[in-house]
C-alpha cells in the first residue's frame, strides 16, 4: 500500500501547533448570551420554591428559566442509536433534583458578571431528602432516585425504577457451577473500580443562534451530531427539521462528549430568546455536572485445574449509573463481554449485571466503556491464579489465550477472524525481559523492582447497529472533498480517512479536503465513540471512492470514446490502453460540470454484523518504596493488535495517550463524595491527572493480524489502550509486596499502610 | 482603570475592570491561541510570556501586565511553527487544545536551555497537562528538534 499505512502529518496539525482560533469558544459571536447554570447543593431534594424576581433585575440579565418553563417530556442524554437502551429519565430542568450539581435554573444575560451575580440572587427552597451514595446500598432502597411515573425505558434492558434499577441482565455458555465444582483451584474476588473524569483539556463547550432560516443552530464540541440533533428535539420538544448540529476542532472528548452535556441550556435559550449564546463549562462543572466512567464492582470466579487449564468463568458486575442513566445499560456489558473472551480455554462462562442508580452525578462513555473495569478484574483473578498454581502468568496465558479462527461464546458469539494476541504476549514478554526480571529483585536500599502482566482486548463499533457514510466528491483540478460525520476529537480520524481515500483513488491525502461533521451536510454517521471510526466509517470511505473511481472510468470512456473495460485509471488520468489516448482527471472533472448529467460523486454507508476485537498486551516494570508506597514506572511495554496500522504515528499516540490514562486511573485518579454527596474532587488541584513526570518510559509496538472485514484489514484502536494498565500495575505492586489489591486506585498510602498491616501481623 | 502594555509588539491602551485577568484581556485581543483549562492553575494552557518568562495568565491580572511586554503564540509563530512541525511530526499535537501553552513553555525552555537533558525537559514542562498523547510524543517530538538545532548551529558553525 502506498499511503495507508504511512506516518502521514494531521491534516489540522499546522493550525493545531500555531494555535489558530479553531475551537467552539475562538469562533462564538462576539455579542453572545452568556448561559449558566443554578446548580444544587443537595444529592436529593425537592425544590419548593425558587423566586427569580431580584435575579431578574440585575441590569444584563436577559432570561432565567426554571422547571416551571421547560417541556415536560422525558429524555437521555446519551448518544446512542434511537431507540436509546438509556432510560428516559432527563428533563431539562427537573422539580427533582437528585446529585449535588443537578441543574436548578438556566441564566442568560450579557456578560459573565452579570450572569454570576444573578445566579447568587435566585433563592430557591428545597425539601431535602436522604441520599442514597453507596451504589451497594441502592438495590430495593427505600430512597427511590427516580420515583416518577413519567420515566420510561425504551428498551428491554431489564430497568425498573420503582426498584433504583437502570438495568439488569445475565448470559451463559454452559454449566459454570458444575465446571467450577470440578476444578483444582478457584479463585474468588470482588474489584473495585471508580469514577474517573475523562479530563480531556476542552471543558464541555456550545454556541447556539438562529440562522437566516429561524433554525436553531448548535456549534458544539461533540462527538455525536446526528445523535445531539435527535435529542436536542426530544428534550426542547421542535422538529428536527429545525436543528442543525456542526462541531469545529473538539479539545479532546475521550467519550465524554458522546453525552449531550451543554447543549441543553444555551440551546433553550437561544430557541426561547432568538438570541445567540453559548455555555462554557467550568473546569469544576466538568469535574462536578459531567459524564465520567462508571463506578463498578466485579465479582469474577475464574476455575482452573493444576496444569493451568482455565475451564470457567463466572462475572457479576455491579455498576453505579449515579443520578441518571446515561449509558448505564451498554456499558456494563462489556464488562464482561469483552473480558471473558480473552480466554478461547473456557468450557463454560456466565456473566450478569445490575446497574443501579445512586444520588451522585451521573456515569457516561468513558474511552473502555467498561470493558476496561471487566478487564482489570479478570486479569488480576488470572494473575493470582498463576501465583496460586505455582506458574509463570505469560504461560498461564499461552495455555488459555483465544486464538485465531476460534468462535468466543462470551462476545455476541462471534469468531475471531483476525487475533495476533499469541504475537503480542511474547513480543511484549522479549521487549520488556519478562524471563529475567519476573516477578521482582529487592535492590537493597528498600526498593523493590517488579514486573506485571495484562491481556487486553474492545470491539471495533457496535454490531449491527453503527453506520458510518462517506460522500466522495471530484471537484476542478481534480482535487476530491470527503464528507464524513464521524468526529475527529484529535484522534485524527479527518487524517487517517483521507489516507484511506487517498489510497482508492491513487492520489496524495493533500488532495482530499475533509469536511464535517455537520447534521445538514454530512452524511449520516452514528458519531465517533465505540472505536468504530476506523473500521466502520472507514469501509464506508472505501466503498464509496471505489465506486466514484468506477464513475471517473466511465466518464473518461465517454469522452475517449472508447469501452471502460479497455481503460486504465492512474490517479492522474483516464488512458485507453489500446492506442495510449489519454485525458487528464482535471480535464474530466471540468467536463463534469460543462453539460453533464453524470454527479461525479457518490455517498456509500456502512454497516457491520460483526465487532472484531482489537488485541494487546501490557508489561509494566516499576520501582516500589516499601517505606513510602511511591511506585515509579520504569517501563511499559506495550504491543498492539489492531489490524492493519492505518497511520503508525497516530496510531502509536493512541496506545501511549490511553496508557497514561489508564495509569492515572490506577495510581490515583477517583472521584470522591463526601458522605452529603458533595464531591471533594471538583478542580485539578484534587483531581490529579498524570504529568509527564508520572509515566516512565512506554515502548509501543505493533503485531498486526489482517481484519477480512476491515477497510486495508484494519480494527480499532481508541479504547483498548486504556485496558492493561490497572491490571499490570496492580500485578507488578503484588509481585513487589505480596499484596493482592483490589480496590482502585492503589495509592502510594494505600501501598505504605497494606505493607505496614503486613508487617505487624 | 488605564491599562498600557504591548502585546506582540503593538502598543495597547484601554479601559479595564481591576479583577480582568490577563488571559481574559489577550483573547478579547484576539489571541484565541491562550486557552483556559482550569481556574485553579494547574494545566498551563494559559501560558504566555510576560517580558519575556512564561506565566500563567489565569493568574495574573491584567493590572499587573500594565507597562509591560506580552507575547502569545500568535506573537512568536515563526518559532511556534518550527518547533511545532516536530510536534506534529510525531503527530503528538492530537486535539491540540494544550499544544499553545506547552509550546510557549517550551519555547522559554529552550531559551532558558539550549541543551536540555530529558528530565530537565520533563520538569520545566511538569505543569504543561495533556491528556491525550501521553507525553512520550512529544517528547520525542523535542528531542528530534533540539538534534535538530544542534545541527542547524554545528552547520552555521562550519561556514
Amino acid at each position: 500500500m502506498r499511503v495507508v499505512g504511512q506516518p502521514v502529518m494531521k491534516k489540522d496539525a499546522m493550525a493545531l501547533v500555531t494555535g489558530k482560533p479553531v475551537f467552539t469558544d475562538d469562533m462564538a459571536p462576539k455579542d453572545c448570551l452568556i448561559v449558566k447554570v443554578l446548580r444544587s447543593p443537595h444529592a436529593n431534594a425537592v425544590i419548593q420554591s425558587i423566586q427569580t424576581k431580584a435575579a431578574k433585575l440585575v441590569p444584563g440579565i436577559e432570561a432565567i428559566y426554571t422547571w416551571e418553563d421547560v417541556p415536560k417530556e422525558r429524555f437521555t442524554m446519551a448518544g446512542q442509536t434511537y431507540p436509546e437502551p438509556s432510560p428516559y429519565d432527563r428533563l431539562i430542568l427537573d422539580r427533582h433534583v437528585r446529585y449535588v450539581g443537578d441543574p436548578v435554573a438556566i441564566v442568560a444575560g450579557e456578560n459573565e458578571a452579570c450572569v454570576e451575580k444573578a445566579l447568587r440572587l435566585i433563592k430557591v427552597q428545597y425539601e431535602v431528602l436522604p441520599a442514597i451514595l453507596d451504589f451497594k446500598k441502592a438495590k430495593d432502597n427505600e430512597i427511590l432516585v427516580h420515583p416518577e411515573e413519567s420515566w420510561r425505558s425504551l428498551c428491554p434492558v431489564g430497568a425498573d425504577n420503582k426498584r433504583n434499577l437502570c438495568a439488569v441482565g445475565e448470559s451463559h455458555d454452559g454449566d459454570v457451577e458444575a465446571v467450577l465444582a470440578e476444578c483444582d483451584e478457584v479463585v474468588e474476588r470482588s474489584y473495585h473500580t471508580r469514577a474517573c473524569q475523562q479530563a480531556m483539556m476542552e471543558t464541555f463547550r456550545t454556541v447556539c443562534f438562529l440562522d437566516t432560516y429561524g433554525r436553531l443552530n448548535v456549534f458544539s464540541s461533540t462527538q455525536i451530531v446526528f445523535h445531539t440533533r435527535r435529542i436536542l428535539s426530544h428534550a426542547l420538544g421542535i422538529p428536527k427539521s429545525k436543528i442543525r448540529v456542526f462541531k469545529p476542532r473538539i479539545g479532546g472528548g475521550f467519550g465524554a462528549k458522546q453525552t449531550v452535556v451543554a447543549e441543553l441550556y444555551p440551546a433553550f435559550v437561544t430557541w426561547k430568546t432568538g438570541k445567540p449564546s453559548k455555555m462554557i463549562f467550568t473546569r469544576m462543572e466538568s469535574q462536578t455536572a459531567s459524564s465520567p466512567r462508571h463506578e463498578m464492582e466485579v465479582t469474577v470466579r475464574i476455575g482452573a485445574m493444576k496444569d493451568g487449564r482455565i475451564r470457567a468463568i463466572d462475572l457479576f458486575t455491579l455498576s453505579n449509573t449515579g443520578a441518571y442513566g446515561e449509558h448505564g445499560p451498554t456499558t456494563v456489558g462489556l464488562s464482561g463481554h469483552k473480558s471473558i473472551p480473552l480466554y478461547g480455554s473456557l468450557e463454560a462462562h456466565r456473566f450478569a449485571y445490575e446497574v443501579v442508580y445512586t444520588n451522585v452525578m451521573s456515569s457516561g462513555a468513558y474511552r473502555g466503556y467498561g470493558a476496561t473495569q471487566g478487564i482489570f478484574a479478570v486479569e488480576s483473578a488470572i494473575n493470582e491464579m498463576a501465583a496460586r498454581l505455582g506458574m509463570d502468568p505469560v504461560e498461564l496465558r499461552e495455555k488459555n489465550m483465544v486464538r485465531e479462527g476460534q468462535y468466543m461464546p462470551a462476545y455476541y458469539g462471534e469468531q475471531a477472524n483476525s487475533c495476533a494476541l499469541d504475537r503480542c504476549l511474547s513480543h511484549a514478554a522479549r521487549m520488556i525481559g519478562w524471563k529475567e526480571k519476573y516477578p521482582a529483585r529487592d535492590m537493597g536500599n528498600g526498593k523493590v523492582r517488579s514486573v506485571g502482566v495484562s491481556m487486553g482486548m474492545q470491539g471495533s463499533g457496535i454490531s449491527g447497529v453503527d453506520v458510518g457514510s462517506a460522500t466522495i466528491k471530484l471537484n476542478e483540478d481534480g482535487f476530491y472533498t470527503l464528507s464524513i460525520a464521524a468526529a475527529d476529537m484529535g484522534t485524527g480520524c479527518d487524517t487517517i480517512l483521507a489516507q484511506m481515500a487517498a489510497e482508492c483513488l491513487d492520489c496524495s491525502v493533500d488532495d482530499i479536503t475533509v469536511s464535517g461533521a455537520d447534521t445538514d451536510t454530512s452524511p449520516y454517521d452514528s458519531g465517533s465513540y465505540a472505536s468504530s471510526t476506523t473500521y466502520i466509517t472507514g469501509r464506508a470511505v472505501e466503498k464509496a471512492c471505489r465506486k466514484l473511481e468506477e464513475k471517473i472510468r466511465r466518464e473518461g470512456a465517454r469522452i475517449l470514446d472508447c469501452p471502460e473495460d479497455d481503460l486504465e485509471f492512474d490517479g492522474h488520468r483516464v488512458t485507453d490502453l489500446r492506442d495510449g489516448r489519454s485525458i487528464s482527471l482535471a480535464r474530466i472533472a471540468e467536463s463534469s460540470m460543462c453539460g453533464s448529467t453524470n454527479a461525479l460523486q457518490v455517498t456509500e454507508s456502512n454497516s457491520s454484523p460483526v465487532s472484531p476485537p482489537p488485541f494487546m498486551v501490557g508489561m509494566v516494570e516499576i520501582e516500589l518504596d516499601k517505606e513510602t508506597g511511591h511506585v515509579e514506572l520504569l517501563d511499559y511495554a506495550a504491543v498492539v493488535d489492531c489490524g492493519t496500522v492505518v497511520n503508525p504515528n497516530l496510531a502509536r499516540i493512541q496506545v501511549e495517550g490511553g496508557l497514561v490514562q489508564g495509569i492515572g486511573m490506577t495510581l490515583y485518579e477517583n472521584v470522591q463524595y463526601t458522605e452529603k454527596g458533595q464531591m471533594l474532587n471538583n478542580s485539578f488541584m484534587q483531581y490529579k491527572i498524570p504529568t509527564r513526570l508520572d509515566m516512565g518510559k512506554l515502548r509501543v509496538e505493533f503485531e498486526s493480524s489482517y481484519e477480512p472485514t476491515g477497510p486495508f484489514g484494519a480494527k480499532s484502536i481508541g479504547e483498548i489502550v486504556i485496558n492493561t494498565p490497572a491490571p499490570a500495575l496492580v500485578h507488578a505492586i503484588a509481585n513487589a509486596t505480596g499484596i493482592w489489591f483490589t480496590d482502585l486506585p492503589v495509592t502510594s498510602e494505600k501501598i505504605a499502610m497494606g505493607l505496614l498491616e503486613k508487617e505487624t501481623k | 482603570m488605564k491599562l498600557q502594555m504591548e502585546l506582540n509588539g503593538k502598543k495597547i491602551t484601554e479601559e479595564i475592570s481591576p479583577d480582568l485577568l490577563l488571559l481574559d484581556l489577550v483573547r478579547s485581543h484576539g489571541c484565541y491561541s491562550v486557552k483556559r483549562g482550569c481556574e485553579t492553575s494547574n494545566c498551563g494552557l494559559c501560558t504566555v510570556m510576560l517580558d519575556g518568562k512564561p506565566v500563567l495568565s489565569c493568574s495574573v491580572l491584567a493590572a499587573r501586565a500594565s507597562g509591560h511586554r506580552v507575547e502569545t503564540l500568535e506573537g512568536l509563530e515563526e518559532e511556534a511553527k518550527e518547533f511545532g512541525t516536530f510536534i506534529a511530526n510525531q503527530g503528538a499535537e492530537q486535539c491540540g487544545f494544550c499544544n499553545p501553552g506547552m509550546i510557549m513553555n517550551a519555547i522559554a525552555l529552550f531559551r532558558e536551555y539550549p541543551d536540555p537533558t530529558e528530565e530537565e525537559i520533563r520538569e520545566y514542562l511538569a505543569g504543561n497537562l495533556c491528556r491525550c498523547s501521553g507525553y512520550e510524543g512529544q517528547l520525542r517530538g523535542m528531542l528530534n528538534f533540539l538534534a535538530y538545532k544542534k545541527e542547524k548551529q554545528t552547520e552555521g558553525g562550519a561556514v
